[in-house]
């Protein structure tokens, strides 16, 4: 209660109770939500490639500037040619996260997938896994953890410091930051529409003129939150790919 | 002072105290980042002033570093709502 205005309890706004199934195989709206993601971040890219025109329409427009901008924008920025065979990996993942995030503004949806900690996290342990196999495979076991841990240049005295950070960066830090930044800016964006949806309403059966203003503001943060859906895909995607490319070329 | 709270229910002082400290972490948490996040950008605008044709390698390690300031923050946004009552 803050001004006799009833803000919902944190466990109200992201917990959802379920439809079907039980134990841990329950379906809640959260699990619909990711599987719908999932049938539409392949359907996309499927109906997209299924008839090539020359000059692009609809949906093929949509999927041949996203893979356009993760081949350009993300994988030669970062990686580098040879790291074009881990596109199809960060093309879904950079779709998947998309569709998950941008059911914060469909209405009637209204929840981004990524707000409950468990996507990002599963994400991040994918991830933490391929640049460890993918740093192993390109470059041995032994010179892969020598060249992670043990950045050139460093002078002897501090270098048991720094080999333990880079350590702890590279077995907890990344995976942790990864999921924690994705899920974390979700849950706050979802919060802040929840929040001004509560005070436009709160306003709106008290005054009725005084919503306007809250009003206005919550068009606007929407419009915010889609540019945040973006960036945080983005930034996953383009982690990813750092992560990766750092583990397959040693730093020099 | 004491008698006053004394005269409350132990378990809305409790309340009250874990929502201030909520505040603190989250509020300690974002100054840090705050300053970080303006220094990369103002940085990174200042080299694609400098030279526009570099922009685009300039933006994306401009959000490779926003990305890495910004997870303090939300570390401890995530810690506020952590904390017990």
């Amino acid at each position: 209660m803050i001004f006799g205005l009833e803000f919902p309890p944190i466990s109200h706004v992201v917990e959802w109770p379920t439809l079907f199934g039980s134990g841990p195989f329950a379906v809640n709206k959260v699990v619909l939500l990711m599987w719908l993601s999932a049938a539409a971040s392949f359907g996309i890219i499927y109906l997209g490639g299924r008839k090539q025109q020359l000059v692009p329409t609809g949906v093929q427009n949509v999927a041949e500037s996203t893979v356009d901008f993760i081949e350009n924008g993300i994988v030669m920025e970062t990686m580098g040619s040879d790291g074009l065979k881990f596109m199809p990996f960060l093309l879904t993942l950079f779709m998947f996260v998309l569709t998950c995030n941008i059911w914060e503004i469909v209405p009637v949806a209204q929840m981004p997938v990524n707000a409950r900690i468990a996507l990002p996290a599963f994400m991040a342990i994918v991830v933490w896994f391929i640049y460890h196999v993918t740093g192993i495979v390109s470059q041995g076991p032994i010179k892969y953890f020598k060249s992670a841990t043990i950045p050139p240049g460093v002078p002897k005295a501090i270098l048991p410091l720094v080999f333990a950070i880079e350590l702890l960066g590279i077995l907890i830090t990344r995976p942790l930051s990864l999921a924690v930044r994705l899920f974390a800016n979700m849950l706050a964006g979802h919060l802040l529409l929840v929040t001004f949806a509560v005070l436009c309403q709160a306003l709106f059966t008290s005054t009725y003129v005084g919503a306007v203003l809250p009003f206005a503001l919550l068009v606007f943060l929407t419009a915010f939150e889609i540019l945040v859906a973006f960036l945080q895909a983005y930034i996953f995607t383009i982690l990813a790919a750092v992560y990766i490319g750092g583990a397959m070329h040693p730093e020099h | 002072m004491l008698h006053f709270l004394a005269q409350q229910d132990p378990g809305e002082l409790e309340a009250g105290l874990t929502a201030v400290g909520r505040g603190i972490v989250y509020g300690g948490a974002a100054i840090g980042p705050g300053i970080g996040i303006g220094i990369v950008v103002g940085n990174a605008i200042t080299a694609m002033a400098r030279q526009p044709e570099a922009a685009g390698m300039v933006r994306t390690t401009m959000f490779l570093g926003i990305a890495f300031t910004e997870a303090l923050a939300l570390f401890g946004f995530v810690l506020s709502f952590i904390i017990a009552g």
